[in-house]
């Protein structure tokens, strides 16, 4: 033992103990009855229904970029309901400890959340919002609609694709169970030096943060490289540069600040890993360490991934706008220019999150000016999206309203961020609730977008629509939730309170908090609307099936394949001719979905091991958390033998005949909803269509 | 696919799904995917490059750079890898004349000599950590350690994976799946030297000057 733990340690079961579990918190107790109820509640469901086996064979081990995606947005949703039950316990907490007067619950003297755990509350929502909630589901977002909007069959390395998924949901399983077994993190979600290291945080729970975020940022980073080879190389004939669709112009903008990026963020990690485990003097107040080295790692990859989770929330909107404004995108080439650009500068702001540290006044004018420099960027997209409104047909489909809704809290945040730029006025609201209504406005943004392009693409994957009408209700509740918690938030911000309290001196801040715990309360509304919404959609999915092109004024590829996509998802690689690739064979009534010859498909097999693998990366995180030297040295030899011995496996493949192809599109074909785009029987081509039967291709002719 | 030829007015002549595209090649995609993870490791190595730079001074009383390092054992280490890189290099030319018992020799010899590198690197700290030069005793220690040994630890996981192709190339022969690995593991393992070459720059020589 190279440092000195306080507590007991035994070679068998490292810190662990009975005493670990707080089941004399009645907080966590409840929680965990409720996670009980639900976990029983799932098994039961799942028995009843017989998917047991269908779970075990068709989604555990798969390696189609759908599946996977989906998988991705489901541990997304989860962890986002989980991190906004922290907020409403924020604000909860916020408004109940207002005063010298304010009555003190369980072990609280103010509120009923004492100081130790309402510092855990505040951690783990940040953490989980942005790397387990915010990122898988728009992980997953990319996962799912990059390959279909290039015309690829899957990505390019689809296990390692799994093993992404796999790793992320090891992350957040980490911090799952950092609830009920020991405790989480205080220190913030950056982590806080030198209150991270050993002696400050004696606990488990800097470590829990530590190996959390160090195994889901892996899983992040395997995804990045992924869906950059995919778009560098699976792209479909004829689809040039200039002709992808910006949605997968913003994937490969933000992926590339995620291979960036996310590295120096393992390498922060690394370094306060070490401190934490050998005692090394990094970022310790003494023997030559320096506090700040961690707060410039950190922020070097903690300002990328701002724009990591925005630039894919732009790619959403560049694509609903168009659809449902029945126009093509304005300013095609400035919206690749601006995302590129966003994520180009994103390397040069890192400085704005402590301009109070005092880098002298050269260093900050240029972190300053090169701030502002992402309006300009971000002011380019604004202006596109509005001309491309600008004389459309508008229709107002609840993606369409997330989308507004999204550009609108765009434009808060944005000019708050301008004004947060400027050192002088950073200087006054540096820390304050200022600061936390600017980003959550941002993240208003991403969420927003996020959750339209779960709405929007949702018939494409499943084959059927989200409800309309309990789909606006989330939408209202939510925008107008967050239009009560964040205008008093910004207010209280001047006023200068600072974030993270636990109880709040003035109680002339009372009527503002309560207006925000009103707000809470909106999105708590909203969220029961969310389930009821899904619980509807699937009642009523018979009545509300999808044709390909699911919303009648799609544009790009993805539309021009069935609802729900197959497995393969083209039958035939597309050929690609325009930049809306589907609008443009469209407007010439070339939109039969019947190719004139079938080839062979090759695909990848299914395989557990991911899956296998990211169980592995759970039990090292959790030996190495809880110092169980055994455990986490057996799982990491684990790991490395079971990559060492796939290596070795050369069966990876497999192949669907080509009449076994044909059967498979016939079938989606006649089983299509009425008034689908295939207007045309099969074969029998209508006046003005293309029927590939009596036009042979040019490839077809030649061959 | 010239995508040009079928942008004719005349639709009869518009392909709309290309049975003849042949899809990305194996080698080429798994190269180029490669190469993105060579890059999240050189930030990795950036960052860590970056607390040496700030911490490198920071002896808090205790023994300085100068002290530490011995430039004349580090050329002898220089030597060992760019050698193992030299024979790695062999090797590869082995592999494009298709010669199963050249590759697996000349892997051997860039394997014996990456870990006559290992080994000296071993005894170095060894020796260190025996006059009670660890790094718990000061900022730069930490970083001095912490760098040179996370490359140490790149080279053994270099070795690794040495072993596996030839039992892979023994086993298999020039498969697909066993060449991209080889062609793989070549930039892993220049890119190895070239840290060191960096290392070698900003901790030795810097250390000595």
């Amino acid at each position: 033992m190279l440092v000195h733990l306080q507590g007991p340690w035994s070679p068998f079961i490292g810190r662990l103990s009975l005493h670990q579990i707080p089941y004399d918190n009645p907080i966590i107790v409840g929680a965990f009855a409720f996670a009980v109820a639900v976990g029983i509640a799932l098994f039961a469901g799942v028995t009843y229904t017989g998917s047991w086996r269908y779970l075990w064979r068709e989604w555990l081990p798969s390696v189609d970029h759908k599946k996977i995606g989906v998988m991705y947005i489901l541990v997304g949703l989860v962890m986002m309901f989980r991190g906004f039950i922290d907020a409403v316990m924020i604000r909860t907490q916020q408004l109940m400890a207002v005063g010298p007067q304010s009555a003190g619950h369980l072990e609280a003297l103010h509120g009923y959340i004492p100081p130790f755990h309402f510092d855990q509350i505040y951690s783990s929502h940040g953490t989980i919002m942005l790397i387990f909630a915010a990122t898988p589901i728009l992980v997953g977002l990319m996962n799912i609609v990059v390959p279909l909007q290039i015309g690829a069959r899957d990505m390019a390395y689809p296990y390692l694709n799994a093993l992404g998924l796999w790793l992320t949901t090891a992350g957040a399983a980490l911090v799952m169970v950092s609830l009920y077994l020991g405790e989480f993190s205080h220190d913030g979600w950056i982590g806080l030096t030198p209150l991270t290291e050993l002696p400050y945080s004696p606990g488990v729970g800097v470590d829990y943060w530590l190996w959390a975020v160090q195994i889901g940022s892996v899983g992040t980073t395997l995804g990045a490289v992924n869906i950059i080879a995919t778009i560098i190389k699976m792209r479909a004939p004829g689809m040039k540069w200039l002709r992808m669709p910006v949605f997968t112009w913003c994937a490969m903008a933000t992926n590339l600040i995620v291979i960036s990026a996310f590295p120096v963020l393992a390498g922060a990690l690394f370094l306060l890993t070490l401190d934490r485990y050998l005692g090394t003097h990094f970022y310790t107040a003494a023997l030559g360490g320096n506090v700040m080295l961690y707060t410039d790692l950190f922020w070097v990859w903690g300002h990328p991934e701002v724009y990591f989770l925005v630039l894919p929330a732009f790619g959403i909107m560049s694509e609903i706008i168009p659809t449902f404004s029945k126009k093509p995108l304005f300013g095609y080439t400035t919206m690749v220019l601006a995302a590129l650009g966003i994520s180009g500068v994103s390397w040069s702001v890192w400085l704005h999150h402590f301009f109070v540290m005092g880098a002298g006044p050269n260093v900050v004018a240029f972190f300053s000016m090169s701030s502002m420099a992402v309006g300009i960027f971000t002011g380019v997209k604004v202006f596109n999206w509005a001309f491309t409104m600008y004389r459309g047909r508008l229709r107002f489909d609840s993606p369409m309203l997330w989308a507004i809704g999204a550009l609108s809290f765009l434009l808060i945040g944005g000019l708050t961020g301008m004004m947060l730029a400027m050192p002088p006025i950073d200087y006054q609201v540096h820390n304050s609730v200022f600061l936390i209504a600017h980003f959550h406005s941002w993240l208003m943004t991403i969420s927003f977008a996020a959750l339209g392009a779960i709405t929007y693409w949702f018939p494409k994957v499943f084959g059927f629509k989200l409800d309309e009408a309990t789909g606006k209700r989330v939408v209202w509740f939510w925008i107008a939730g967050a239009v009560l918690v964040f205008t008093p938030m910004y207010i209280l911000g001047f006023m200068g309170m600072t974030r993270r309290l636990d109880y709040v001196a003035h109680p002339s801040w009372y009527p503002l908090l309560v207006a925000e715990q009103v707000g809470i309360g909106l999105f708590c509304v909203a969220a029961y609307y969310q389930f009821k919404q899904l619980y509807v959609s699937i009642r009523d999915r018979k009545h509300n099936r999808a044709e390909a092109d699911a919303w009648g004024s799609t544009r790009t590829l993805e539309w021009m394949t069935h609802s729900p996509v197959p497995f393969y998802n083209f039958a035939v690689t597309p050929q690609i001719h325009a930049r809306d690739e589907w609008a443009w064979r469209k407007e010439r009534g070339l939109t039969n979905l019947m190719p004139d010859r079938f080839q062979d498909i090759h695909m990848p097999k299914d395989t557990y091991v991911p899956a296998v693998l990211g169980a592995l990366a759970f039990v090292f995180g959790f030996g190495m958390v809880w110092r169980i030297w055994w455990l986490g040295a057996l799982a990491l030899l684990a790991i490395i033998g079971v990559v060492i011995w796939r290596s070795f496996h050369r069966d990876t493949g497999y192949v669907i005949p080509a009449d076994e192809v044909e059967r498979m599109e016939r079938g989606y074909l006649e089983h299509a909803p009425e008034g689908a785009t295939e207007e045309v029987p099969v074969g029998e081509p209508a006046p003005g269509v293309l029927a590939s039967s009596q036009a042979p291709s040019r490839q077809g002719a030649g061959s | 696919m010239k995508s040009d030829d079928t942008e004719s007015e005349d639709t009869g002549g518009i392909v709309l799904w290309n049975d003849a595209h042949p899809g990305p090649d194996m080698i080429s995609t798994r190269t180029l995917g490669f190469w993105l993870y060579m890059l999240t490791d050189a930030m990795l190595f950036a960052s860590i490059f970056t607390a040496y730079a700030i911490l490198w001074h920071n002896n808090a009383g205790g023994p300085g750079v100068g002290q530490v390092v011995d430039l004349g054992y580090a050329f002898g280490e220089t030597v060992l890898v760019f050698a193992s890189v030299f024979a790695f290099g062999v090797a590869m030319a082995a592999l494009k004349r298709g010669s199963h018992r050249s590759v697996v020799r000349w892997i051997g010899a860039a394997f014996l000599l990456g870990a006559g590198f290992l080994a000296m690197e071993i005894h170095e700290f060894a020796a260190l950590a025996l006059q009670g030069i660890v790094p718990e005793r000061s900022g730069f220690l930490s970083s001095y350690y912490t760098l040179v040994l996370t490359h140490g630890l790149h080279i053994l996981f270099g070795l690794l994976w040495m072993a596996v192709m030839v039992a892979q190339v023994l086993r298999q022969g020039f498969t697909e799946g066993v060449v991209y690995r080889l062609l793989n593991l070549r930039i892993f393992w220049h890119f190895q030297a070239l840290i060191w070459v960096f290392i070698f720059t900003f901790v030795y020589l810097q250390g000595k000057l």
